[in-house]
């Protein structure tokens, strides 16, 4: 396969294709409309429904809709059309629906600006709609890691039937990588596909009369029944925490003098500021977490080697996932945060002179 | 000795849970017998809104989505576009479809969207117990209106037939009362055509039911069906908007 | 012999049929169904003529009609 330069929000909207989505509602927005256009031209052409919403809300009702339908589906949108989707999201978790949903994340809070953020980690990974909920959350770093993860997502969707969100940032949406793609699923595989959530979606009777009667839905008016059901909902969760958190080891040894967590798009300038340092005499270990949630506490706890004197976190926000590593620290070195804000994004020079200045 | 008429097999053999003499049942039995009578059973999926039939989806004998409020002409969407060989249907009241769901009943409708939406308006918030809805008639006393709806301050009640009549999409809308007997047998007409269209996969197709609300009207039944006649007809005046299906 | 017969675990005793039959041949029942209702019931079958105005107000779908 030859590899294809192409901006992030369109190689994940190819991918998403490629994995089988034959469904995607949105509504536009900076800086992820690219996405929208993208399958706005491209769906039709393998026989997909593309349909621009007349809001955020409407469009994560409408992936609702097809989800319970049991049928592979997409929305996408940036940090202030997530927050019209969090009733949708929470809904969706509650009645247990497959859905990808990606954010491509811009600064905030409010209207903010269209420049890339990680402002909604919190969102994302502590709940973001109401109730006791999660979402699985992805987070990319590159072009060729946020396509790889389409797929990725909707298999996780379908194992789990939960929405899975890929956050990204307005940087990844824009950037032009090269990616290599997973090769398209065939009709005959989506077909097959469509039919592997019989068990509770609504779809036709095939023969006869009354078959089934399949409740999409998030009510349970009896809260001896809503305790059980949410309790069920927390041991699917409990299995995703077991099974499913990723990471990625960029230098990790036991001389390691200062262990450096970041996601996303902070964590590439994070690493040329690494590289520089290290050959520079230094070793500095970057553990970067590629689920968010379930974040991997345990692995990034592992990492503390014998000589690691402190941790530092560099997020595109004023502080969020390093709640988060301090969790995993539990108090056995210092944890040190920096970041910037607003849309602004950090440079290896400033995040060189952060490091430094531990020595 | 036949049975001449009984509970359609649409139905599940699941109580109502709305009040006594509420015609909310009535409306979901008109729904029922049409959905049987088209041999639409095996096909058909329902979108519950949030609201007194809340749990519609418990009623109707085929799958059901329940939507968040407002949102059920967005789900249905997504059903149909990811179905399109089901044939699906919304069930909303006046808050749900008049108040926060206004955008999305207005965009599904201008989309042309091949749903039936089945609208019950009985000018009134029955399920969080008695307040105002845009439906409500001016002056009306309503627990959030106590001294009556002030159309000075708020405005006048929203006719929605003749909202969606100013789309081009839209393929059939009418508006029944349920308020006597010829007129239920008028509306039973009005939602067999309806469904059949949706079968036929004509279009988008919109009924809204004039209907009662004893319990927070405190009005009792009989005299509810009497006062809406009264009250309720001459703003919400019964019948066909549009029926691009009519004979020339 | 056309009959209408009213299933106590529907009706809610609203008194819709009662108002709209035109042989006056319904009426509240002295029983009371689960749920605390007095129930509606036909105390005249001979006189039924299985118009179906009772089941055609019924909120209830409570109501059965055969002829």
């Amino acid at each position: 396969m030859s590899k294809v330069l192409m901006k992030g929000n369109e190689a994940v909207a190819k991918a998403a294709i490629n994995a089988g989505c034959r469904l995607y509602f949105a509504y536009p927005i900076t800086p992820q409309s690219e996405l929208i256009e993208y399958m706005a031209k491209m769906m039709p052409t393998v026989g997909g429904t593309f349909l621009q919403a007349e809001s955020e809300v409407a469009a994560i009702n409408m992936v609702y809709g097809a989800a319970g339908a049991g049928k592979r589906v997409m929305t996408s949108s940036s940090s202030p059309g997530i927050s019209l989707k969090a009733e949708g999201m929470s809904y969706l978790a509650g009645a247990q629906l497959p859905c990808v949903i990606i954010n491509v994340q811009r600064g905030g809070p409010g209207l903010g600006d269209i420049q890339p953020a990680q402002g909604d980690y919190f969102q994302a990974t502590k709940g973001g709609g109401h109730g006791d909920y999660r979402l699985i959350v992805l987070a990319p770093s590159s072009v060729q890691e946020f396509a790889d993860m389409a797929s990725e997502a909707f298999d996780l969707a379908d194992k789990y039937r939960n929405p899975v969100m890929i956050l990204a940032d307005g940087m990844l949406g824009q950037m032009m990588e090269p990616v290599d793609f997973k090769p398209a699923k065939t009709d005959q595989e989506i077909e097959a596909m469509g039919h592997q959530h019989e068990s509770w979606c609504i779809h036709p009777n095939q023969d006869g009369d009354l078959k089934h009667h399949h409740e999409i839905n998030s009510l349970e008016i009896d809260p001896v029944v809503l305790e059980k059901h949410v309790t069920k909902l927390y041991e699917k969760y409990a299995q995703i925490e077991a099974n499913e958190t990723r990471h990625e080891l960029y230098n990790i040894n036991d001389d390691n003098e200062i262990l450096v967590v970041a996601f996303g798009t902070a964590s590439r300038v994070v690493r040329s500021a690494v590289d520089e340092l290290n050959a520079e005499g230094k070793n500095i270990g970057l553990f970067r977490p590629i689920t968010v949630w379930p974040y991997p506490y345990e692995e990034l706890a592992k990492c503390i080697g014998p000589r690691v004197k402190q941790v530092y976190v560099f997020e595109l926000n004023t502080g969020q996932m390093v709640e988060d590593v301090k969790i995993a620290v539990n108090g056995k070195v210092p944890v040190n945060f920096w970041g910037r804000v607003g849309g602004m994004v950090f440079t290896p020079e400033q995040i060189k002179e952060k490091l430094q200045a531990c020595f | 000795m036949e049975v001449i008429a009984t509970r359609p097999k649409s139905l599940r053999d699941v109580p109502f849970t709305y009040c006594p003499g509420c015609t909310h049942g009535i409306a979901h039995r008109l729904i029922a017998e049409s959905i049987d009578e088209h041999g639409l059973i095996n096909k058909m999926a329902g979108v519950a809104p949030v609201g007194c039939s809340v749990f519609a989806y418990k009623f109707f004998n085929f799958d059901m989505a329940e939507a968040a409020h407002g949102r059920a002409p967005a789900v249905a969407t997504g059903i149909k576009r990811a179905r399109p060989d089901m044939h699906v249907f919304t069930y909303q009241g006046d808050g749900d479809l008049a108040a926060i769901g206004t955008a999305e009943i207005v965009h599904a409708a201008n989309r042309g969207e091949h749903i039936s939406v089945f609208f019950v308006n009985n000018a009134i918030y029955g399920m969080t117990g008695g307040q105002m809805a845009p439906t409500t008639l001016p002056d009306m006393k309503t627990t959030t209106s106590p001294y009556g709806r002030k159309v000075d301050d708020i405005g006048y009640p929203i006719r929605v037939c003749e909202l969606l009549d100013t789309l081009v999409a839209p393929y059939y809308i009418e508006r029944v009362s349920l308020l006597s007997g010829p007129d239920i047998i008028k509306a039973k007409k009005a939602v067999s055509k309806a469904i059949q269209y949706n079968k036929e996969g004509r279009g988008f197709t919109f009924i809204e039911f004039v209907s009662t609300c004893p319990t927070n009207w405190g009005i009792e039944p009989v005299k509810a069906l009497v006062w809406a006649k009264e009250n309720m007809l001459p703003f919400y005046k019964p019948g066909v908007f549009r029926d691009k299906g009519a004979p020339e | 012999m056309p009959r209408m017969t009213v299933d106590p675990y529907y009706c809610k005793g609203c008194g819709l049929c009662i108002s709209v039959c035109p042989k006056k041949i319904i009426r509240f029942s002295e029983n009371i169904n689960a749920k605390g209702y007095h129930y509606a019931e036909c105390f005249n079958q001979d006189a039924c003529i299985a118009c179906k105005m009772c089941y055609n107000i019924c909120p209830d779908v409570a109501i059965t009609v055969e002829k």
